[in-house]
Formats: structure tokens, sequence, C-alpha cells
């Protein structure tokens, strides 16, 4: 894979000591302890494998990790849209700190996120009080979960969408007005389909990030077994138990699961780069990924 | 003044989007702040400021200092060696090593952790071993600076891999080719060019390894005074129904969220400026296409 000699490249010097050392220290902190996992869960029989992985209690909790990932993500995908072509397009006094602020969530601590959500959503909390005069619970229910997601995934769709809505070119406008569109025409016809490769990887950097998630969540979600239980948690209850082997049954089909997300949004961002290449060289894809590793 | 640009929204669409935009983010993103210093000092400061001083809070804090501290250089030395060997030279496998690096942003934190209990723990590949030599990783220190190199292992590599690209060799050519060093190429040429992003990095990845949760509490084990980091110590009191010392906490990490903010926000607007500096200065690269091609979409 790698040559063990290396050509060098013109003067520079270097290329074995960065590759050297990065190769190394990939492999004992990222590769080997991945490597283990896997090898471990060589101990359980396939039966008991399918058993562990496809138990009521798990397939329960992949069904609330996966139903709230993907609400919390949708929800994202559509106000994302509007608050990022509002920061773009609308001149509002404050812009910048609104900006600046809609990193928070990569910024604080996911166990504050969600001891607050948790606080605010209760019955007798600020949201959770006037919720609770309509009759719905948020805080201990599935729909907390929900919540939590969308405050921790917030900034992917907004910071996905920024540079490519800010790189339309006017001509593209333009030409639709002039043809006679309405702005409503030109926004879903003409605009949107440029722009939907990045708010789809938006939106998948987002899922992908919620169903992981674990800090923020498990404060707000009740966690009954089979009502509001998340994949993340029910690994760690298996290990309170001492049953790693079941935990790590559990972990490998969050790995697996994992790799496929990072499989799409790879090919989503080529998408979105190919579409984009003529303006900023597939910057937003960049800026994309970047913020899939922002998650304080 | 009824003659509107034909490609802006009408007034009342506008203000009802931005409205839109900025009940949204009040809702989620600057309620939740207010509640967290709201909460803390429910009790008044003099509660909030006992809170603070409880001798587990500190040792918490000073856990979490600590951690950081021995961390970040790990994963600044890996990130700039990585950037160097995968932005300026050419190799088989350069995409999938890219790939490899960014794994751990993929793994969820919870699996994270698991993954050095499988290692070390007492069940563990090493369990024995470990055992029988008397050292302890898991539910230790060792543990959790082990987890937290994990889940920030990324940050720098991935700031400074685009960035180097974008810059090119040239400036290092120039300086080995006049009898520069390797050390006084890299001190003198290359880390002044990269210090914002190196920077930005490291902001992030000290965001998170001050308030990861996830993977830490799976090998902390949660022994007060001992293995307890901040964000541990707040779930801890959160559970024990001690809203002020756990909001206490809260803050402190709330802090240090907004001091992040800022000092990325910062970092960014320095490296705006230099960027336009730099494209100011150089004679444009990019061949203007026509404009038919241009505006063309599949």
């Amino acid at each position: 894979m790698f040559p063990a000699t290396a050509k060098p490249d013109g003067v520079l010097p270097g290329f074995r000591l960065g590759l050297g050392y990065t190769l190394t220290y990939l492999t004992l902190l990222v590769l080997i302890p991945l490597a283990g996992m896997i090898l471990i869960t060589g101990q359980l029989s396939w039966a008991d494998f399918w058993a562990t992985a496809t138990g009521d209690r798990a397939l329960a909790s992949y069904r609330v990790t996966f139903g709230a990932s993907f609400a919390a993500a949708a929800v994202n995908a559509l106000f994302g849209l509007i608050v990022a072509w509002v920061l773009v397009r609308y001149p509002f006094p404050g812009k910048r700190f609104v900006d600046a602020l809609v990193d928070l969530p990569f910024a604080l601590p996911t166990a504050v996120a969600g001891i607050t959500l948790a606080t605010l959503y209760a019955e007798n909390g600020w949201v959770g009080e006037q919720l609770a005069k309509l009759g719905i619970r948020i805080a201990f229910t599935p729909a907390g979960i929900v919540v939590a997601l969308i405050f921790v995934t917030l900034p992917f769709v907004v910071r996905t969408l920024q540079p490519v809505i800010e790189d339309i070119e006017p001509e593209v406008e333009e030409a639709a007005a002039s043809l006679g569109a309405s702005r409503w025409q030109t926004f879903s016809r003409v605009l949107l389909p440029g722009i939907f490769p990045a708010w789809l990887t938006g939106f998948t950097l987002a899922f992908s990030r919620a169903i992981g998630e674990f800090g923020s969540v498990i404060f707000i979600a009740g966690n009954m077994p089979l009502i509001s239980e998340i994949t993340p948690l029910l690994i760690i209850s298996k290990l309170e138990q001492y049953d790693v082997l079941g935990a790590t049954a559990l972990a490998v089909v969050m790995l697996v699961i994992s790799f496929v997300m990072l499989l799409v949004i790879n090919l989503l961002q080529w998408w979105a780069a190919n579409r984009h290449s003529k303006s900023r060289d597939g910057d937003a894809a960049a800026d994309g990924l970047a913020l899939a590793g922002a998650r304080p | 003044m009824t003659a509107r640009r034909a490609t802006a929204e009408p007034r009342w669409v506008r203000l009802l989007l931005t409205g839109i935009a900025l009940g949204f983010l009040f809702l989620f993103l600057v309620l939740p702040l207010i509640a967290v210093f709201w909460e803390a000092f429910a009790q008044g400061a003099q509660a909030y400021w006992d809170a603070l001083q409880d001798s587990e809070a500190q040792s918490a804090m000073l856990l979490t200092l600590t951690i950081a501290a021995l961390v970040l250089p790990f994963n600044i030395a890996f990130g700039v060696a990585a950037a160097w060997a995968i932005a300026k030279f050419q190799f088989r496998g350069k995409s999938l090593l890219t790939t490899l690096i960014d794994l751990p942003f993929a793994v969820s934190p919870v699996v994270a952790g698991l993954i050095f209990i499988i290692l070390f723990g007492a069940q563990g590949f090493f369990g024995d071993w470990l055992a029988a030599n008397d050292i302890k990783i898991i539910f230790a220190l060792p543990g959790m600076i082990l987890a937290t190199l994990f889940v920030t292992f990324p940050f720098v590599a991935r700031e400074l891999i685009p960035l180097m690209q974008a810059q090119g060799r040239d400036e290092e050519e120039a300086a080995v080719s006049l009898g520069a060093s390797g050390w006084q190429m890299f001190w003198r040429v290359t880390l002044p060019n990269i210090k914002w992003g190196l920077m930005y990095g490291v902001i992030l990845a000290n965001a998170r390894a001050m308030g990861e949760f996830g993977a830490v509490s799976v090998v902390s084990g949660h022994i007060r005074g001992e293995t307890n980091t901040l964000p541990l110590h707040v779930e801890i009191l959160y559970n024990e129904y001690n809203q002020i010392g756990a909001f206490a906490a809260a803050t402190v990490l709330a802090l240090l969220g907004l001091v992040t903010l800022v000092a990325k926000t910062i970092v960014e607007w320095r490296m705006r400026k230099e960027t336009e500096m730099l494209t100011a200065e150089l004679p444009p690269k990019k061949i203007e296409l026509p404009p038919a091609v241009a505006t063309e979409r599949p």
C-alpha cells in the first residue's frame, strides 16, 4: 500500500519522518484498537452475535437511535436551509454575532447541553411548562432525544450550505428572472437543484453525527428500555453488567453503520464537489468534512 | 419604489425568513446558553461560588486541564507530521490514509471508549498482563488520556492538510535550495505559514478534549476526586439532584465553549485576511471560463 522506500519528491526533507510518524501513531491509536474490537467478536459464535445484535432491546434501540437521528437531521435540514439563506442573503443587525453563534453546539460540551436541555424541557422548565399547557411532553420521551440531537447537529446543514449559497452566480438568477420565472420558481427549479448535493451532504453529516451521540441525549431521554434507550446507552449498560462481549457485538454493528455513513458522505461530497468544482474547487465539501470533526 | 430587483424576495418574505431563522436559533442556542447561567445562580452568587470551591469540583477541573495538556502536544505533532507528508508529497494510498485519519470522527464516542476497555480492561487482550504487572490503564488516567487522544485525533491534521496543500511547496523548496536545514525550513517558513490554521485546529481539539463525555465516561470508572473530569462531575451532581452544583460546574464548561467560539472567530477572521492579502498579491491563476460554460448547470 505504502511504498517502503519513498521516492523523494524534489528536494523537500521530512517525508519519511512525517509519514512514518503518521503511520505509527495511526496504527497504535486507531487501527489496532479498532481491529482488536473486531477480533474479540470472534470469541462469540455467529448465533450468539446475531442474538445479541438483533435482540428485542437492541432492535428497539436502533429504532430509537435512527428514528430520532433522522427526525433531528430533517428538522435541521429545513431550518438550516433557512438560516443559511438568511445569513448569506439578508442584512440584519448583529449578523456576525449570530453567524459565530451557530457553531456553539461544537464548542459547548455535550454534558452541559444535556442537563440544560433536560431542565428547559422538563415539565417545570421554561419551555416544558409552556408545552405542558398544550399537553405536549418532551423531556424523558423520545421527543426529548430529538431535541437534544437537533441542538448537537444544528451547525452541519448551515455550514455546508453557506459557502454554496455564497457562490451562486447572480447571472443564473437573472437569467431565470428575465425568462419570466417567479422568485419561487427560480428558487425551487434553478437554485435548489444547484445546492441540493450540499444540502444532502449536510443532512447526512448531521444524521451520522446524531447516531453516535451520547452525552447530550442521556439526560433528556428518560432512558426507558425499548422506548427511549439509544444504542450507545445500551452498550454502556451491557458494560456495567460486565457483558463486554455483548457490548462489543452492538459496538461492531454501530461501527459498520459508521463506516457506511463515512462512505456515503465521501460519495456525496465527491458529487457536491463535482457539481461545484468550477468556482471553489470543492471548498464547500472540505468545509463540510472539517465540520464533521468539530464535535466538542 | 415599486420596482424591486427581480432576483430578490419580497420584503415580507425576507422578514418572515429572518424571523424564522432567528427564532429557531434563539430557541435552540440562546435559550440553553442563558439557562445554564440562570440555573447556576438560582440560589445566588454565594451558593454558586461555594459549589465551585468544592474540593471534588476543583480536582475535576484539575484533571480536565491535565488531560488536555497531555493530549494536545501528541495530536499537534501528529497533525503537523501527517499534513506535511500528505500535503507536500505524492505517494500511493494517500486518499486511503486521509480517510483513515478521519475515522475517529465517524466512531461513536461510546465505541471509542469501549475499544480501550477491550484492549486494556480486566477481560481484555492485555488485561492479565497488566494486572500481573500492577499497571492500571482502565479506570485510571492513562485510559482517559487514550480515549481523549482517540476522539481528538483528526482535528489538527484536518485543518492543516487543505491549508498546506493550497500553499504548495514553492516556499519550502526555495528555503532548502538556499541552504536551510530541515528544521530551519520548518521553523522559519512552514510554521509561520500555517500558524493560524494550526491554532484553529488546536482550539477545536482543546474544546473537545476538555468537553468530551462519552468516551471518557466509559473508561473513567467515575472515582470521585480521582478519575472524574469536569463533564463527568456535572453528570454525577445532576444525577444526585444537586442542580446548583451541576450547573455551577457547567458554567465553567460553558465559558470554555464561549471562549472557544470567540477564539475560533478571531482566528477565522485572521485567516480570511491573510488569504485576501495573498490573493491580492498574486496574479490571478484561474482560467476564466466563458460565461456560457460558467453558468451551465447539468
